[in-house]
Formats: structure tokens, sequence, C-alpha cells
């Protein structure tokens, strides 16, 4: 097993562009998590006379219209743009995977499974993250604090609200998959249903997986901006990536560096995880190993 | 899959009730309130009247039954009347929308134009873009192409549309005057000159959301293609001397577009649903904004009518995706 | 010779008839776009301002304000007052006459029957109508003669300039509507979507919540107006992108309320295709503070008169937060020249506007301090003021809104130097706005310490607006949380002043009791006023005769409008 996990790390190895990713993704969660305590001013500090302020010494990315520090703001906005992106993706691709895979592979599932997730595509959302939050964010707030008890509510509502193309997917591979030789072959020599599963099934379904989790992550930094124009995120002084873009959209013209910042980031960050999601498929593959 | 196919007709209509119910409880239970939006110099008694004028005093149960009754008998007869030519009846109430007070079918029919000129029209120029590129990345990969394929598909579906929508504006309609920046819903298509001017006009929000869909579906495809390439059974074909063309648009393709399948078709309903925020930059007005104008207007008949319809479309399609796959991979069975 | 004359008099009706067309239409197409689109053309089914707007270019009342908020008669011969003889001497009737020779644009005659209906309309028990505040305490319409309504009012009415006045009420056509009184009336959908008016236009074509176009009325009373031939009015979109069409791009003509920040839109304006223009009203962005406990643990008596505000019940802590807030910086980032600092909750008309509060214009962050300090609150950890294990900390709500946001962010800061922590939260408009009994987070809910967001009246008579802030007007669970004391603010000597002016007839009086109310309200500081906003639209360079105006719909001159070079 040790020597297969080796094999897995010396393949991706080769992979430059899943390496470079790989370094980028690490780089932009060490920033976010020390960054803060290096660059100390507080993103929520107004100083009135940096307004629109351009880059300079004590602004290394520019202040915005309230003369709050960019940098200060991106560090801070991406500790919880990335932690919800990250979260709500977990959550929502375990959901996926699991309900993809018990609806392809057991058949007695597939109806229930699949008529369930013909319900969640058409609740529409709005309504539905409204009701949501009325019902559990004082009930969170109390049990967690206001910070906390938002950042589960958001990444739940996020995983559990976009789990549903990644169930497609993984289901109608699975369908697909189980029929194929190889897996049919390993059925009748009498391996478990499990084993089947984990040796056969999921390899197979790892790439669009990937895909998913990419989309995923720039979906969910989108969504949770969105959320809190609904009044239904963080408080609205708290800087997230998503947020910043959005401010920053009507001052295009005068300030586009503004926009470049937080665009670049998501942009580098969903950018990364595919070139990693690429690597590790093909780390994977035990074919392409050789 | 004959009977299979059936079956699943016949399972989607209780599905589809029970889809109904839910989400009209959904909707009673979120806050909405249908006099939100007017001036606070409104006072509170005449709008509690307003809300009584929409029936809203009435218990959910009476108020569920009467969009039931509304939808599924009195639209269809209305439709059938039309088709026959009949005057209709007058008093057969249709679903009315609380924000206009006119036939909620009335208002999807008049947006549907729009819709389907741009966010159908962008949604197939978006697969048909992202196949090809799809299949030649993954035939070719970590080509120069390849490369650049997936930096452009990440840079689609990365970015959200707000921004793109915003930034086509500013270069092409502010700066270089080239398209304009609204979309004009009554404009009619006669001649060439004014095809031109709905070209145009359709340019830039076709090509947000064309790119926004390409992105996506490229990526699916190639990976599908990756993982089928590398299957025993395309070296058996090369052993056996079969053409390289051959293998790769009959037997890797066909294998490789159940995935791709499942997102076509969890994205056509979604053409319906239209595209709120692309059509909201570009005041195209079409279903999306319909939809969103009702959500933030407390509007619920509208909601629950659309959001219906396009559960409607969603159980459809998905069982259409189900049929491909047995069309595309025969040893799929369901039965 | 009788044959000679007609004929004459015949010539000269067809010679002006020809000159009036050479005029009528003559500047082409205009191009509106509001980037909130009407969903409805009848403004008693809908109240909302969209609605209002679009459907004064059809619809006319028989008096109307001008953008100074004088009133100027319109389908009205004149203003009925007590000089003119058009009111009685008791306040309880008021005598329209109607001007000679109206005509709806289908060509049939405007009469007092019309008016009659209008009223029967609006009132009708079933009919949901936005506007029946209007006709409040109406007791009959009568028409006199064709040209001449009498409306009487079961008590005296000082103001009796409700019923017919203004873009809220205007006259609808008794024929067109007579079949779609109180619940047949959304059945009515070609009569509420293409309205028989009086005004300069006539509906072509009507499309909910997109875009609606309109052809000059043929039978215009002015045979010169309008200089326009056909109006689109374009909806949808959002106010960044109107202003584009209007300043950058000069797809439209017009745009209306513009609420940017002032460097964006000064931005746009840099193109020079358009015009930015502003003018003040009532408006009023305020911060209401809530004088009752919204702890979670009340439940149904959350925010209601049983229980006082732990610490907000404290008038020094609610001055000191009034004195902490720097109102011109306020205006300056979020309404620039769309803006003035106000310390009071009634800014306009001029006669009605007090100079008692001005101090509120500095900001005082050291004598808020005092005041505090002097008060027994005690700063402890975190620079937090609290007093017997009372904290002063506060959940500041409002609705999203890009500069609502900035504010909070900046009065946060301030409050934070006042040793007053805050904990900002943002709702969407439609639930914050909404009166959905089950929600917790509307305004009238109020399940906060303090919220921000703006409120006016129609019209420039302030009497039911300063009513609102009377003991029972206070939001409860009895009143299913309808109402509009939304501080919850409660003094008998208050409520005397409301019934005082309820009786008050002179003009002179009545200001004066308006004045004395605004003070009450403000130096309680159960409201803190902030900025008095005025309207902003544009229009393009090329479009002459606009007189944007606060107290009516901003279109309502748009016969005047015009082509310039």
């Amino acid at each position: 097993m040790t020597s297969a996990r080796r094999g897995v790390w010396a393949q991706f190895r080769t992979h430059r562009g899943a390496v470079i990713g790989a370094g980028i993704l690490i780089i932009a969660a060490l920033a976010v998590v020390f960054g803060p305590h290096l660059w100390s001013i507080d993103p929520h500090l107004i100083d009135i006379r940096a307004r629109n302020q351009g880059i300079s010494f004590a602004h290394p990315l520019g202040a915005d219209r309230l003369g709050r520090d960019t940098l200060a703001r991106m560090l801070a906005g991406g500790r919880v743009s990335l932690a919800v992106a990250g979260a709500a993706m977990g959550l929502a691709l375990s959901l996926g995977a699991v309900i993809g895979v018990a609806s392809g592979y057991f058949r007695r599932l597939d109806g229930p499974l699949m008529r369930l997730t013909d319900l969640f595509l058409a609740l529409p959302l709005l309504p539905l993250l409204l009701v949501i939050i009325a019902l559990f964010r004082d009930a969170l707030r109390a049990a967690f604090g206001p910070e906390t008890g938002i950042f589960i509510l958001i990444a739940s509502v996020i995983g559990a609200t976009s789990w549903m193309k990644t169930a497609r997917i993984v289901r109608g591979e699975v369908l697909a998959l189980k029929e194929r030789e190889f897996v049919l072959a390993s059925g009748a020599m009498g391996a478990p249903t499990k084993r089947i599963i984990f040796r056969h099934i999921l390899p197979g379904v790892v790439s669009p997986i990937m895909i998913s989790a990419a989309l995923g992550v720039g979906d969910a930094i989108i969504t949770e901006s969105a959320l809190s124009f609904l009044g239904l995120g963080f408080p609205p002084d708290f800087p997230t990536w998503g947020r910043l873009l959005y401010d920053s959209t009507d001052y295009l013209q005068q300030y586009p560096g503004r926009v470049l910042w937080p665009g670049l980031a998501i942009s580098l960050t969903v950018l990364s995880i595919n070139y990693v999601g690429d690597g590790l498929r093909d780390a994977l593959d035990p074919r392409a190993r050789g | 899959m004959g009977t299979y196919t059936l079956r699943r007709l016949l399972f989607a209509v209780p599905t589809l009730l029970f889809i109904s119910l839910v989400i009209f409880l959904l909707l009673d239970l979120a806050p909405s309130d249908p006099t939100a939006n007017l001036p606070l110099t409104i006072p509170p008694e005449v709008r509690q009247k307003i809300r009584e004028s929409l029936g809203l005093g009435q218990p959910i149960h009476v108020r569920y039954l009467l969009w039931c009754k509304q939808f599924f008998i009195n639209e269809p007869l209305n439709v059938l009347d039309a088709l026959l030519g009949y005057a209709g009846d007058s008093d057969r109430l249709r679903v009315l929308s609380w924000q206009t007070r006119s036939p909620v079918v009335d208002l999807i029919v008049e947006r549907l134009p729009q819709t389907l000129w741009v966010v159908g029209l962008s949604y197939v120029i978006g697969v048909l873009i992202a196949i090809p590129i799809g299949i030649f990345s993954a035939y070719r990969q970590y080509s120069w192409f390849d490369q650049i394929g997936t930096f452009v598909s990440t840079v689609g579906f990365s970015v959200p549309t707000f921004f793109t929508g915003v930034l086509l504006i500013v270069v092409f309609s502010v700066g270089l005057g080239w398209f304009p920046s609204i979309y004009d819903t009554t404009h009619r298509v006669t001649d060439w000159s004014s095809f031109l001017v709905q070209a145009r006009q359709m340019a830039m929000p076709v090509f947000v959301l064309a790119l926004y869909n390409a992105a996506q579906i490229a990526r699916f495809m190639r990976a599908s293609m990756l993982e089928n390439l590398s299957q025993d059974y395309v070296r058996t074909a090369r052993g056996k001397g079969f053409r390289e063309r051959r293998i790769l648009f009959v037997h890797v393709l066909r294998n490789s577009m159940i995935p791709v399948v499942t997102i076509i078709a969890l994205g056509v309903p979604q053409v319906f649903g239209g595209a709120i925020i692309t059509e909201q930059i570009f005041k195209v007005n079409g279903l999306g904004q319909l939809l969103i104008v009702a959500i933030q207007g407390g509007d619920l008949p509208t909601v629950q009518t659309l959001t219906f319809i396009f559960a409607g479309l969603i159980v459809a399609f998905n069982l259409v995706a189900d049929v491909l796959y047995g069309v595309l991979d025969p040893t799929i069975r369901y039965d | 010779m009788k044959t000679a004359l007609t004929l004459i008099a015949t010539l000269c009706i067809f010679l002006t008839a020809q000159a009036a067309y050479a005029a009528r239409g003559a500047d082409g197409h205009l191009r509106i776009i509001y980037w909130q689109a009407p969903s409805t053309m009848n403004p008693y089914l809908s109240g909302g301002t969209k609605e209002i707007e679009a459907a004064s270019l059809v619809l006319e009342p028989l008096a109307r304000y001008d953008q100074n908020g004088n009133m100027k008669p319109w389908l009205a011969e004149r203003v009925p007052t007590l000089e003119n003889g058009g009111v009685s001497k008791d306040l309880r009737t008021i005598t329209w006459k109607l001007r000679g020779g109206l005509k709806w644009a289908d060509g049939t005659p405007l009469t007092s029957k019309d008016v009659v209906f209008t009223w029967k309309y609006c009132t009708h028990p079933q009919g949901g109508c936005s506007q029946s505040e209007k006709y409040n305490d109406v007791k009959s319409v009568e028409a006199l003669d064709a040209r001449t309504v009498r409306v009487t009012f079961g008590i005296a009415k000082p103001f009796p300039y409700g019923p017919f006045v203004g873009a809220q009420a205007p006259i609808i056509q008794a024929a067109q509507f007579a079949d779609c009184l109180g619940a047949r009336a959304p059945r009515c959908t070609d009569a509420n979507f293409k309205p028989v008016g009086t005004g300069p236009f006539a509906v072509a074509e009507f499309r909910p919540n997109d875009v609606i176009s309109f052809v000059a009325n043929r039978n215009y009373r002015d045979p010169a107006k309008p200089a326009f031939a056909r109006v689109t009015f374009k909806g949808g979109g959002d106010a960044a992108a109107a202003a584009r069409s209007v300043l950058e791009t000069g797809e439209f003509d017009y745009a209306w309320n513009l609420q940017l920040a002032p460097d964006v839109l000064a931005n746009m304006k840099k193109a020079g295709k358009g015009v930015v223009i502003s003018s003040f009203g009532t408006l009023v962005e305020r911060i209401v503070v809530n004088l009752t406990n919204p702890a979670p643990g009340l439940g149904k008596e959350r925010s209601t008169a049983k229980h006082p505000h732990p610490f907000l019940s404290d008038p020094s802590v609610r001055k000191a937060l009034s004195m902490a807030i720097d109102r011109k910086l306020l205006v300056e980032i979020g309404y620039g020249p769309a803006g003035r600092p106000t310390c009071n909750v009634l800014p306009a008309p001029a006669i009605y506007k007090s100079t008692a509060n001005d101090a509120c214009l500095k900001q005082d962050i050291p004598g808020a301090n005092k005041l505090l300090d002097a008060a027994g609150w005690k700063r402890g950890p975190g620079g937090v003021r609290a007093r017997n294990g009372v904290k002063l900390s506060i959940l500041y709500q409002t609705s999203t809104n890009a500069v609502r946001q900035d504010f909070q962010a900046l009065i946060k800061q301030w409050w934070s130097k006042i040793g007053v922590e805050t904990e900002l939260r943002n709702i969407s408009a439609s639930v914050f706005f909404g009166g959905d009994p089950a929600s917790g987070d509307t305004f009238q809910k109020f399940q906060a310490d303090v919220q921000m967001y703006a409120n006016n009246f129609d019209g420039t008579d302030p009497e039911s607006y300063m009513a609102n802030w009377a003991c029972k007007e206070a939001p409860r669970p009895e009143t299913q949380w309808q109402g509009n004391n939304v501080p919850r603010f409660c003094d008998p000597a208050y409520d005397a002043l409301i019934a005082k002016m309820a009786r008050a007839g002179a003009l002179k009086e009545r200001a004066r009791l308006a004045k004395a109310m605004n003070d009450m309200v403000v130096q309680a500081y159960a409201i803190i006023p902030l900025v008095d906003r005025g309207r902003v639209s544009a229009h393009a360079k090329t479009l002459g005769g606009v007189v944007l105006n606060t107290w009516d719909s901003e279109l309502w001159n748009i016969a005047d409008w015009r082509r310039v070079k």
C-alpha cells in the first residue's frame, strides 16, 4: 500500500502544472493563515485620508473607497473565502459522490435517490436560503457565536445545495463502469461489494469529481458573496474575495487595480485546483503509471 | 428500455405533484411580502387590505389547491380554447401574477423569445465549441492547445458573469461603441439590416454565457476522453489496426459522452430558467429577470409557476439523459 | 351670414389643427430608462413609485405639485381654497371645477362622472386599492354638473387635498373601468396595462416588468404638445447601468433615481453626453433607536413596550450615539451633491423646517465621551463601556445597499471611539421592508438595537407623517407587528400635539405644531436623522425642458420636454 502511495506521489511530481498548482494553493493557504499576523493593519480600520489611494508604501495594494487597506482585506477575505469554499466543496463532493455511487451501483436506491436529486435541482435557491437562515441563524449564533455560527451555516448551505450535479455525473459513470468486464469479473470471482466500489468504481470517477471540485470552489466563493448581499452571509463589513470583487465592479473604470486583486486571487485558486486535479487523475490512473 | 421509459413517465406525475407541494410550502415558509417594495408612505392598514385582496388571508391548503386547479385544469383548458378558436370562458380564473395582475402564463410566453434567443443560443454555441475543444485537448494532452484551452476555460468559469458582463460593456459599449449596452426586447427582425441590429445587441450577452457554458462542458469532455483513451479497448483496437479516426470518433467519443450528456441535460432546463445575472446586466428581461423580480416582489404565483415548469423540465431532461445513456452504452441496463 | 361664420370657424380650427400637428411629435423618439421596471400601468393596483411615474404619462390628477411643492391646477380650472370659496367654512367640503373641453385619448369627453367613479374604484372594499389612504374620511363625492365635483368629508379636513391630487391619485376613465370594480379589478388586464388617459401620451404596447411604448395622445388638450411622437420606457438592470446608458453611451435620454457613489457618477459625467440633476424633497436617511428590549429571550414580548431597552432607554447614550456621527462626511461619501446633512426628520417644505437641532451637524466625539462618563458608563475590557454589568454592545441592521453598508462601517468606527461596540447586519430589502409577520427580520419587528433606513411623505402636508410616532402606532403582536412608530416612542405630550394638528386650519399654526413635534422626537434621540436625501436623475444634453420634481412624478411635465441642439 505504501509503495502504491509512493507511486502516486512520484507520478504526481512529474506533472509540472500540478506541482505549481499545489504550490500556489499552499502559498495562498499560508498567506491567509499567517499573513494577517505579519501585515498587521486592521482590515476594518477606516482611514478617511487614504480614500481611493493607489499603490503606496503604507498600502502596497492601495486603499478602498473608505480608506481601508486592500492588502489587509485581501488576506482577511482570503481566509474566509478559502475556508468557506473548501468546506462547502468538501461537503458537496462527498454528498455528491456518495449519492452518485449509491444510486448508480445499487439499482434499488437509484429511483428514490435520483428523484431526491430532481427535487433539490428544482427547489428555488433564494427562498430556500431565506428559510434556512430564518430557521437556523439564531440557533447557530447562540451555540457557536456570530462568526463560527455563520461560517457553519454558510458552508453547509452552499454544500447542501450544490451536490446534485456531481451526483448525476458520478451516477452516469458508475452505471457504465459497473457493466465493464473487469468489474463484472471481479464480482464473479466473489469480491465483496465494498472492495469492488473502492478498487474499481471510485478510481474511475475521480476525474469528474476533481472537475466538480474546481468548478465548485469558484462557485462557492461567488455564492458566498451573493449570500452576503441577501443579508444571509457574514456581517457586511467582513471582507471576502467575492465581496471585494463585487464592490469594486462599479469602480472598474476609475480604479481597475481594485478589481484585479480579488479577481486574480479567485482565478488563480480555481486554476491551481484544476491542475492539481489533472495531476491527481494521472497519478491515480494505474495504466498511466504503467 | 421502452418499459423503463414508460414507468419513469408514469412515476413522474406523482413526483412532480410532490415537488409542486414542496415548492409551495417552501415559498410559504420563506419570509416574503407582496407589499414590501411599496413606498413606506403607504400605511400598514392599506397594505393589509392589499394582501387580503390577493387572497393571502386564506389557509395554505386552500391556496395550494386553488393554484393546482388554476394551473393543471384552467390553464390547459385555456390553451385548448385558444387552439380551437373559442373566445374562452372569462370567469375561468387563470394563475394571476400579484405584481402585474395578469396571467402568469402570458408573461412567460412574452419572455420566451428573448430567453431562447440569448440564453438558448449561447448554450447551443457553448456546446458546439466545447465538444471539439474537449476532444482535441484530450487527444493532444499537454500540447499548447490544451494548455491554452485549460487556461481560458478556467478563467471562463472562475470569473463571475457579473464582472465579465460589466467589463464587456465598459470596453465595447462605452469605449468602442460597437455594441449597445441595453437589449431592446421590442426589436423585430424583418430584413437584413434589422437582423444585424439584433445580432449586435445579442453579441455580448451570448458571448458571456457561451464562454461560461463552454468552459464547463469542455472540461468534462476532456476528462472523460482522457479516461477512455487509456482504456484497454483502445489499445486492443489500435493493435487490431483500426484507423485512428475511427477509434477516436466512434469508440472513444461514444463512451466518453456519458458525463457530457449528463451536464448538457442538466443545463437545458437552466436555459428556460434564464440567466439571472446576465439578463440583469444587459437588460435582456427574459425568464430569469421575471423570476428574480417575482421573488423580490413576493409574487408567489409567478415564482411557483415558473419554478414548477422548471421542475418539469428537470425531470424530463434527466429522463432523456438516462435514456441516452442506454443508447450510448448498450450494456447499461436499468431493469 | 351664418354659414359664412361657420365656414370661417371651421377653417380656423382646421388651420390651428394643421399648425398643431406640425409641432406635436416633431421631435421624434424619447427614450427613458428606469432601472426598476413597472409591472402595471394602474397606480391604484400597485402603489410603487415606478408604476406611479410610468402612469403619470397617461393619467392625470385634478391638481399636482410643482418643483417647489406648490399646488398647481392640472385637470381642474383652479385649486379650491378657503379664500376662493372652493373649500367650505367648516372645512368639510371641497368643490373642484374641471377645465372646459377636456377629452380622453379615445376622444370622449372627461366629465365629473369619471371623477366620482375614480373615488368609487379606489374605495371599493375588495379592491385592495393601494392609494385608499388618499380617500380617507371622504363621505361622498358627487357630480354637481358635468364639470363640477363636490367632495364631502366626514370630519373637518384642514388639508382637503388628499383625493385626486398628486401623481398617486389620478382620474381614471369610468367607461373603461366600469366592470373592474372590487374583486374584478385584476381581471381587467387590458385596462390595467393600457389605461385610457388625458395625459400627453397613450400606451401603444405594455410589456410588464420590461418595456412600455407610448405614442403622443392625439386628443391632448394642448395641440402643440407633446414634442415627442414616441416614448420608449425601458426598465430593468441597475442604477449604474442606467446612468451609463445616458451619461456614457448616449443610448437613452433620461435615467431615473441614480443612487450611486458620487465619485462613480462624477466619473461617468466626464464623457460629456449628459447632465446629472438633483432636487430635494422630504426623504431623510435616519437611524431609528429601539427604545424597547430586543433580547431573544423575551419571546413574544421582544421589542415591545413591556420591556424598556437595557441601555438605549438612557437618553444620554442615545445622545452620545448621535454626537459621534460626522454627517458631513457621510454625505460626502454616500451622496455628494444629492445629499445634505440634517438634524430633522421633517426637513421640508421650508415653513416646516426646524433650526433648533442644528448643533448635531458638528461631530463631537470628546463631548460624547464626556456625556457617557458623566452618566456612569465606564470603559471596561476592550474599551467597551459598561454600567452595572450592562455592556454598550449594539446590533445595527439595515437593508442591503452599497451606500448603507459604507455608512454602517463608518458609524461602527465612530461608535467604537466612544466605547460602543457594534455588530453589523444587512438584510435583503424585500425581507427588511416586508410585512411578513413570520419573519423576524422586518424593520417593524425591529429585533435589533438600532436600524437605518429612509422615509418621507407624499405631497407637502406632514400631518399624517408626524402622526407616525403616536403611542398607539407602535408595532406589537396585537397589531400583527404593523405600525409606523418603529422606535416605539411614546409621549402623551406628543400625542396631544397630533390631536391639535388634526384640528388646526391655519398654515402658520400647523407649521408651528409640526416643528414642535419634530423637535420633540429628535431631541428625545428616538430617531437620529443623518442625511436629507435628494433625488438624482440624469438626462442627455440634447433633452430640454426637464424640471426635476420630488413632490410629484418626475415625469410630471413631460409634455414640455423637447429636443435641443
